[in-house]
This record gives C-alpha cells, sequence and structure tokens, in this order.
C-alpha cells in the first residue's frame, strides 16, 4: 500500500479497495518500522491521525467525495498545527504548541488529509542539508550516508523512502527543489501569493511560499489544489482564482517554447548532471517542444542579494522568539538582558544565529544603503531579466542543483559552499515566480533533478510538463534499495 | 544672556477605531489585561498583520484637515527593539514614504495674535503593550490589551518658542481629532501623549542649540511645567559653563524637574526595512475626495463663523470653538436663547466656572443645552434679572428641573408692577431718611456713588426680583423731587 501515489490512494478510497483507517494504519506501522535510519519526522501524530481517518471514513460513508478525502500527509514542521508541537526544527520551539492551524494545515484537514505527523526540517528553514536541526540530522534514502537536502528534508525523505505519499514544504530559495531534486521527487514552490503564508513560521518573508512533495507530478497537482487559493489573513496573499491543476496535464507540448540560460551551464555545475538535463530537453524535444538559448545577465548576482535579503528578514522574524511569552526560556535570567541574551543563545543553533547576525549587520545604521537597498535593487533586475526572457519563451529550464547529494558533514564547516548549492533556485524567489523540480536520472547512484520556471501563475504549465516528461520517463518511479 | 526657547513637538494620538491597527480585536480602554490580545497581537509565530482600513481612512482625514499633502503610496517599515511589552521585537511604523506629509495648523496665542505651526509629517504605527511593575512582587507583569491599537504620530516643526505656545499647539491639535472624531483626546487614559523637543540658542543665533526630548508628558499642565523646568535646566547649565548634551529625559512631576533616561550614544539602532508582510497602500484620489467631502467644519471655519455670524469676538469665538462639543452646546444654546452674545458669556463664564468646579466635561454637563437656552429666554422677556438667573442655574445645576418650573415654584418671578415698585422704595427711603438727606446735600459726584446704595437697598428690600430698570428710573425720580 505505500506505492501507492496519491492518485492511487484517491482512487483506492473511492472504489473503497480499503479505508483510510487501515491506509492510515500501514503508514504508520511503516514510518514506526523505517523512520529511525532516516530521522525524518519529528513528530508522528498517531492518536490525530487515526481520529481523522475515522472520520474521514465516516464522511465518505455519508457520501462525501474528495480526492484528498482520507489521504495522508505530513507537514513540515513550520506550519502551525493547532494543539500539536510545531518546532521548527529548533530548541527554541521544542516545548511549543501551536495554538492554532496554518491556514495550509486548516484547508488539507477540512479535505479530509490525515495529518501523519510533523517532518524534520533544518532549524527555521535556514539550511540546504537538513543538518541544522535540533532533532538531528536527516538521511537520504538513497544513500543513508548523504544529506537529503533541505531545508525540507524530512518532507522529502520520507516521500522518497514511500513513508507516505506527499508531504507540504516551504521553499525560500530552494527548500522545496532543492530536497525534492536531491531524493528523485517532484517539487513545486508556488508563485509567491499563491499559497497563504498564515501559520507558516517566517524565515524571510518575502520569500518564503509553501508547496507540495510528492513522486509524481499529478500528485503535485492533487495537493496544491488543496493548498492554494486567497486568504485574507495573508496580506501577500494574492486575490486570483485557483485554476484546476489536473485539468492539463495531458495538454500537448506542440510548439512550446523552453529557454536555456546559458549562464546556467557555466563552471561549478557537475558536468555529468549537465548531461542529464541535455537528456530531459532532447525528451520534450520529442514531445514538440522548441528550444532555444537565453541569457540570465544578473544571475550571478542572486546568491550574494539573497543572503543579504533573506538573513535582514529573518534577523527581524525571529526577534519574537525573546523567550517572554513562549518557546525556550533560559534557567534563572538574573535580569531582562540576560534573558534575552541566554534564550536566544541557548535556543537557536549555530546557523541561525549566523544569519540573524548577518542580518542585523545589513540592516544598521550606515550598512543599509550598501546592503539591503543594493540587494533590492538586483532583486528588481533578476525580476527584469525574467520578464524579458518569458517575452520569448514559455519555460526556462536548467539543473536544480549543480551537484548531487553531498556526504552528511562535508559542507557543514563551509557555509559559502553550501549557499552555493542554491545557484539555480533562489532566482525564482526573488523574483517571486513558480518553480518545479523534477526527477531526471541519476548520478553515483544519487538522483539529479531538473527545474523548470514559468511565468506568474503558470504553475499549471509546469505540471503538464513535467507530467508529460514523466509519461515517457521512468526517473520517477524509481525506488531506493531497502524502501 | 537673553535666551530663545526652540521646541518641537511629537503627539501620540490613539485613533478611535473600533479593532486594532493590524488585528481583529478590540481596543476598548481598561479590560482585564491580555482579553484583548489576539494571537498576532501576542506576536505568536507564523502570524500575519492585515491592515486596518479605517485607521488609514482617519489619518487621511487628519492630513486634510491640516493641509498636508497625503502621501499617495504609502510604505509600512519595521522598527527593530527588543522590549517585553513589544512582543513581535518590532514595532510597524512609518519611515520613509508617511501617510501625512507637510502641513500647518494655525493657533491662537493669548495675545490675540494667531501663530503658524508647520507639521513635517504624520505616520501610523501600532501601540506597544503595557508593563505592569507593581503588584506582581518583584516581577513586571505584560499586558498586550494595547499592543496594536493605532497611533498617529503627529510630529511639528520646531516652530514653538515658549511653554505656552507648546500648549496652544497641543490644545489646537486635541481639539481638531477630536473634531474629526479620530481620537477621543483622553489624556490621562493616554489616548493622546507628547514628546516634547526642547533647546535654547542665544536670542539671534539661527542654528538651533541641542535639543532634549521629554518623554512622554501627558497633560496641558505638565506640557507646560515640564518644558519650563527642562529651559531653566538648560539656561542653568549653559550659564554654569556646561554644554547641554542630546539624550532623551522624563518629567517627574511631583519634584517638577527633568531627569535623564538616555543618551544619544545609548539610543538604538532600530534597523528600519520595508514590512514585507504588508503591500504598500496606495491611497486613490477619489478616496480622498469621499474623505474631503465628508469632513466636518473644523475649528479656524467655526471661529470665522462664529464672529460674522453672531458677531462675537475673536477671543470669544476661539474659546467657544475650542472643542466640539462646547460649540454644539453653544449653538444650541442661541438657538433656543435667541441672543449669541448673552449665550457666549453664559457658557463661557457661569457653566465654565460650574464645569470646572465639578471637573468634568461639557458634554457631561449637569444643564444642558435646552435649559439653558430657556432660561435665556426668560432673562429677555424680562422674567428675571441676571442676577436672578444665577439663582435659578444653579437651581437647574442641581437638578431642580428647568427655569420655567424653577421660577414658578421659587417665585422668582421678577416684579415689574410700577405700583408694587413704588410702594417698596417709598418704604425704603423712609427707612434711610438720614441717607436720603445726605444725598440731596452732596454734589453731583458724590451722588453718582450714593445712588449705587439705594439700588442695592431696594434689590435687597424685594429679594432680587424688582425689575432693575423699572428701579432705576422711579428712584431717580423720588430723589431727585
Amino acid at each position: 500500500m505505500h506505492q501507492l501515489t496519491l492518485a492511487e490512494i484517491a482512487r483506492g478510497l473511492a472504489d473503497k479497495s480499503f479505508s483510510s483507517e487501515e491506509l492510515t494504519g500501514a503508514l504508520l506501522a511503516r514510518i514506526k518500522q523505517l523512520d529511525p535510519q532516516l530521522n525524518s519526522f519529528i513528530s508522528v501524530t498517531e492518536e490525530l491521525a487515526l481520529g481523522q481517518a475515522r472520520a474521514a471514513d465516516a464522511r465518505r460513508a455519508a457520501g462525501e467525495t474528495g480526492t484528498l478525502l482520507g489521504a495522508p500527509i505530513a507537514h513540515k514542521d513550520l506550519f502551525c498545527t493547532n494543539g500539536v508541537r510545531t518546532s521548527c526544527g529548533s530548541k527554541m520551539l521544542d516545548n511549543f504548541k501551536a495554538p492554532y492551524d496554518a491556514t495550509v494545515v486548516a484547508k488539507l484537514a477540512e479535505a479530509g488529509m490525515v495529518t501523519l505527523g510533523k517532518t524534520n526540517m533544518d532549524e527555521f528553514a535556514m539550511g540546504s542539508a537538513n543538518e541544522s536541526s535540533h532533532y538531528g540530522a536527516v538521511k537520504n534514502p538513497w544513500n543513508l550516508e548523504h544529506v537529503p537536502g533541505g531545508s525540507s528534508g524530512g518532507s522529502a525523505a520520507a516521500v522518497a523512502a514511500r513513508l507516505l505519499p506527499v508531504t507540504t514544504g516551504t521553499d525560500t530559495g530552494g527548500s522545496i527543489r532543492q530536497p525534492a531534486a536531491l531524493t528523485n521527487l517532484t517539487g513545486l514552490k508556488p508563485t509567491y501569493g499563491r499559497v497563504s503564508r498564515w501559520g507558516m513560521i517566517a524565515y524571510a518573508s518575502s520569500l518564503d511560499q509553501g508547496g507540495p512533495l510528492a513522486r509524481t507530478a499529478e500528485d503535485c497537482a492533487l495537493l496544491l489544489q488543496g493548498m492554494a487559493g486567497f486568504d485574507a489573513k495573508d496580506s501577500t496573499s494574492i486575490d486570483e482564482p485557483v485554476p484546476d491543476y489536473s485539468a492539463n496535464l495531458n495538454a500537448s507540448l506542440q510548439g512550446l517554447r523552453i529557454g536555456l540560460p546559458k549562464e546556467y551551464f557555466g563552471a561549478g555545475l557537475d558536468p555529468r548532471i549537465a548531461e542529464l538535463v541535455q537528456a530531459s530537453v532532447k525528451e520534450l524535444e520529442k514531445l514538440g517542444a522548441v528550444v532555444k538559448e537565453i541569457s540570465l545577465p544578473n544571475m550571478q548576482h542572486a546568491i550574494p542579494a539573497y543572503y543579504v535579503i533573506a538573513p535582514a528578514e529573518a534577523s527581524s522574524n525571529l526577534s519574537r522568539f525573546d523567550g517572554v511569552r513562549f518557546g525556550y526560556r533560559c534557567e534563572e535570567p538574573k535580569d531582562l538582558t540576560d534573558l534575552y541574551k541566554r534564550s536566544r543563545g541557548e535556543g537557536f543553533g549555530a546557523e541561525v544565529q549566523r544569519r540573524i547576525m548577518v542580518g542585523t549587520y545589513a540592516l544598521s545604521a550606515g550598512y543599509y544603503d550598501a546592503y539591503y537597498v543594493k540587494a533590492q535593487q538586483i532583486r528588481r533586475l533578476i525580476k527584469n531579466d525574467f520578464m524579458a526572457a518569458f517575452e520569448g519563451v514559455d519555460l526556462i529550464l536548467g539543473p536544480t542543483t549543480p551537484n548531487p547529494a553531498w556526504k552528511l558533514g562535508a559542507k557543514s564547516s563551509d557555509p559559502v559552499a553550501a549557499y552555493l548549492e542554491d545557484v539555480y533556485t533562489i532566482t525564482a524567489n526573488l523574483a517571486g515566480l513558480p518553480g518545479l523540480s523534477m526527477p531526471a536520472g541519476f548520478v553515483d547512484g544519487l538522483p539529479v533533478g531538473v527545474q523548470l520556471l514559468a511565468p506568474y501563475f503558470q504553475e499549471g504549465r509546469l505540471l503538464n510538463v513535467a507530467h508529460r516528461y514523466q509519461q515517457v520517463t521512468d526517473w520517477h518511479t524509481r525506488a531506493p534499495n531497502g524502501f | 544672556m537673553q535666551w530663545e526657547v526652540v521646541i518641537g513637538l511629537e503627539i501620540h494620538t490613539q485613533l478611535a477605531t473600533q479593532s486594532k491597527i493590524f488585528s481583529g480585536s478590540a481596543t476598548t480602554f481598561g479590560s482585564e489585561p491580555n482579553t484583548q490580545a489576539s494571537l498576532v497581537d501576542l506576536g505568536m509565530p507564523g502570524v500575519l498583520p492585515v491592515l486596518n482600513q479605517e485607521a488609514v481612512r482617519m489619518a487621511c482625514m487628519f492630513g486634510l484637515a491640516i493641509d498636508a499633502e497625503i502621501g499617495k503610496r504609502n510604505v509600512f517599515a519595521r522598527k527593530n527593539y527588543f522590549y517585553p511589552d513589544l512582543p513581535k521585537g518590532y514595532q510597524i511604523s512609518q519611515m520613509d514614504l508617511p501617510i501625512v506629509g507637510k502641513g500647518h495648523l494655525d493657533i491662537a496665542l493669548e495675545d490675540g495674535t494667531i501663530k503658524r505651526i508647520g507639521v513635517t509629517r504624520a505616520h501610523l504605527e501600532e501601540d506597544a503593550g503595557k508593563s505592569l511593575h507593581e503588584d506582581f512582587s518583584g516581577s513586571t507583569g505584560i499586558d498586550l490589551n494595547r499592543a496594536g491599537t493605532p497611533l498617529l504620530e503627529i510630529v511639528s516643526e520646531p516652530d514653538m518658542r515658549s511653554a505656552k505656545e507648546a500648549v496652544a499647539y497641543v490644545k489646537a491639535i486635541h481639539a481638531l481629532v477630536r473634531y474629526l472624531g479620530i481620537c477621543d483626546g483622553n489624556m490621562a487614559e493616554g489616548s493622546l501623549r507628547c514628546d516634547c523637543n526642547v533647546s535654547i540658542r542665544p536670542k539671534g543665533q539661527t542654528e538651533f542649540g541641542t535639543r532634549c526630548e521629554i518623554k512622554n508628558v501627558n497633560s496641558f499642565r505638565f506640557i507646560e511645567r515640564a518644558i519650563n523646568s527642562e529651559i531653566q535646566r538648560q539656561i542653568d547649565l549653559i550659564e554654569d559653563g556646561g554644554k547641554v548634551i542630546q539624550e532623551t529625559r522624563l518629567y517627574d512631576p511631583n519634584k517638577d524637574e527633568t531627569r535623564s533616561m538616555r543618551s544619544k550614544e545609548e539610543a538604538n539602532d532600530y534597523r528600519y526595512f520595508p514590512d514585507p508582510d504588508l503591500l504598500p497602500v496606495v491611497i486613490e484620489d477619489s478616496f480622498l475626495e469621499t474623505i474631503r467631502a465628508g469632513l466636518p467644519e473644523l475649528p479656524p471655519q467655526k471661529v470665522e463663523r462664529f464672529q460674522s455670524q453672531y458677531g462675537l469676538s475673536a477671543y470669544d469665538a476661539n474659546v467657544l470653538a475650542s472643542s466640539r462639543e462646547q460649540a454644539d452646546y453653544f449653538e444650541q444654546v442661541v438657538k433656543i436663547g435667541g441672543d449669541a452674545k448673552l449665550a457666549a458669556n453664559w457658557v463661557m463664564v457661569e457653566l465654565g466656572s460650574l464645569l470646572n468646579k465639578l471637573g468634568i466635561e461639557i458634554d457631561q454637563s449637569p444643564v444642558s443645552a435646552e435649559q439653558l437656552g430657556g432660561m435665556l429666554l426668560r432673562i429677555r422677556d424680562n422674567t428675571i434679572s441676571g442676577k436672578i438667573a444665577k439663582t435659578v442655574f444653579e437651581a437647574m445645576a442641581a437638578g431642580e428641573g428647568d427655569a420655567d418650573s424653577i421660577i414658578e415654584s421659587k417665585g422668582l418671578k421678577q416684579v415689574t408692577d410700577t405700583g408694587a415698585i413704588d410702594k417698596m422704595l417709598d418704604e425704603m427711603l423712609a427707612a434711610n431718611a438720614e441717607q436720603v438727606e445726605q444725598y440731596r446735600a452732596a454734589d453731583e459726584a458724590k451722588r453718582g456713588k450714593m445712588f449705587g446704595f439705594f439700588v442695592g437697598q431696594a434689590m435687597k428690600a424685594s429679594k432680587g426680583k424688582a425689575n432693575p430698570g423699572q428701579v432705576n428710573q422711579l428712584l431717580k425720580a423720588k430723589l431727585e423731587g
């Protein structure tokens, strides 16, 4: 049963091949059995899940239908879940039971999804290896000595290991697409404003966006359908109708114009990945797509701009974790300053502290114009590059990451090396564009992802192309040994 | 050395919205601690702000009322600092693009002249919570009911030259926001608070001296006293060869002195940056035109109208228009009583001192405008004299009913029957035969003085009810005769 995709589960539940309770029980048992190797869950919400499963079965028995009714889900542990620990992978929130549901959590629960638990992540979503979690590193099911990517590493590893079919993730600089690429999944970062951020604990507010991780584009479409939509509680959410993401999955790619940015194929990219990307392009050409070279001249500035803007916003977003109202509080503070210093010093891990300090510096009097204002200007240039590129193409394609998954610990002493792994994903966040990573082959037995980027609100086009590609390739169906 | 004082003010006005500026919580004052604090007000992980449009509308009303430019594109910024009553670790405020730009306000000085005070800007922001240092046995309590209450911070130019001018300006702002109905103006509850920037310079010097900021002064009286004591401190300091250092100070009303809170060096670097959770607010011309069309008559127009329509002096018009409630009360009295000058006098003098004595505002007056107007009618038709009217007024203030019933029940109706007055005067003059002799022997100048004595005796004899005009006339005839 664990091999089933979300679409297959939906059919199985609909034709009563199994109940949600049976499915939930089986998956919970599988998590219990296999997750100790992976560490992909921070919390397994067994009681909640079984209760929701029985409720979903009752709703179905009463005549209700719905693709997501009774289907399993796990949320990245930064989506607030009422009454459930929502830790953000941090000691700071180890004791924090959210008093409310994030909009994403509430919408999926209303649709009848069954929450199996909360998945591991880089602390406060800061990282691309899932090594900065207070709850320990997550292992890549394709090779347990390797990282699964991050920051949605737990969400990715769990789906890759067939512990469940789909999970939610968030993507601030690649945190859905990069782990999807490194674990052979399909992961989608929607247009900024497409999915509500209410209840999604912020890392960098202007870049964060929630989205689905799954094994297939078809499943991503189903889950995104349940997540997307305007939310009056999020002022940056956009009031734009949500299309039926499954409706055009099989649309023809005849005449689809795909742009390959020449900047994507320079130094730093593993040549074996470059080859796999080219091979995927060939497949899409066979499906009727037309390929041409394009240029994104300001791409080289994306990482520096990102590592100013994201830490700047984070330094402010994380100020509320002060030991006063919730979260970690140091023992026996001797005064207010001591309370702040030690609660934050002891509650936050090294990478979080590093980014808070970088961001605080970038916003400080005398540096603001040189760093923050400049970074925002670069952001506009990057957006303009994309706008110009989309005048001539319908889709932009390239590698998701320059390298396959690296060994645990390999880059933990060199943060800049780890930051460079985000080179292809960050631009979509800076520009607010939707992006998708899909499986495109293997290097040394480790998965490789291809990234597709589309104009604003063209998630449907991304899913269509990925789905058609998945109809003619089988990379996405391959499972890691032992899972 | 002759010193010139330079004062600029920052006034924080709490906007009278039903709910907070970025959450749906109520803004009622005085509720049980933390009963008006939602997830957003508590700064819970994952929550997001949603702007209350009503606060924007109120800020625009203020901007239009002071002839200011309204920022077409408004950006909210985060002001970052740590404090326990600031739940998010930052305050959402405005920095580079405030909602209200340069404007001005005219104030009436005591010598009757009008002075124009520049307003640099006014911006929207959220209030912080309150730290409660009492009743927690050594700990500090945090009440977040106030956190997120909308504030309009009004920043003036350094245009004021004395504490009196500063107070006149605060009073004018106070009156204006109440006219507009955007702030209840309750200073005791902190609805309107003031930071005073004070510096001095030798008379004639053009550049400013070093300023000190006195934080959070919340009554007209304290504003005046705090500024004056700070001026004196700065003069003493400089004349003793010292130097003023730029710092934030607090006023202690008990000792009537300001004391240092923190110096410029200790000041926070607030690391302002645009709040990524809120989109820029674009204000359309049509929105402003709707607001402009709905603005009430404002103090300057009202003062002008009171002078032209009712023939009041500039001073009287200013006093009466100083609050919307008082102006409305006055106009209601005129409407019923009919004589504007008489009404102005009664509202300003008798009613004014009654309210003052009771320590209440005009909207809580025990004598309604209708009652007062009704009494003026009786003065005008000679049913009572101005003197008896005071007795009637006191009775109305004591809740004994309206003028007519009081006049009736207390028998205060003026005596206008010439025969009765004539008889009363004869009796009075007979009882004061000696004085009558003296009067008749006296010269013109002395007579004038002595005449007053007889009038007094006559009024006393009639218990104030005799018509004073008739008494005058008849008495003159009798004495001359």
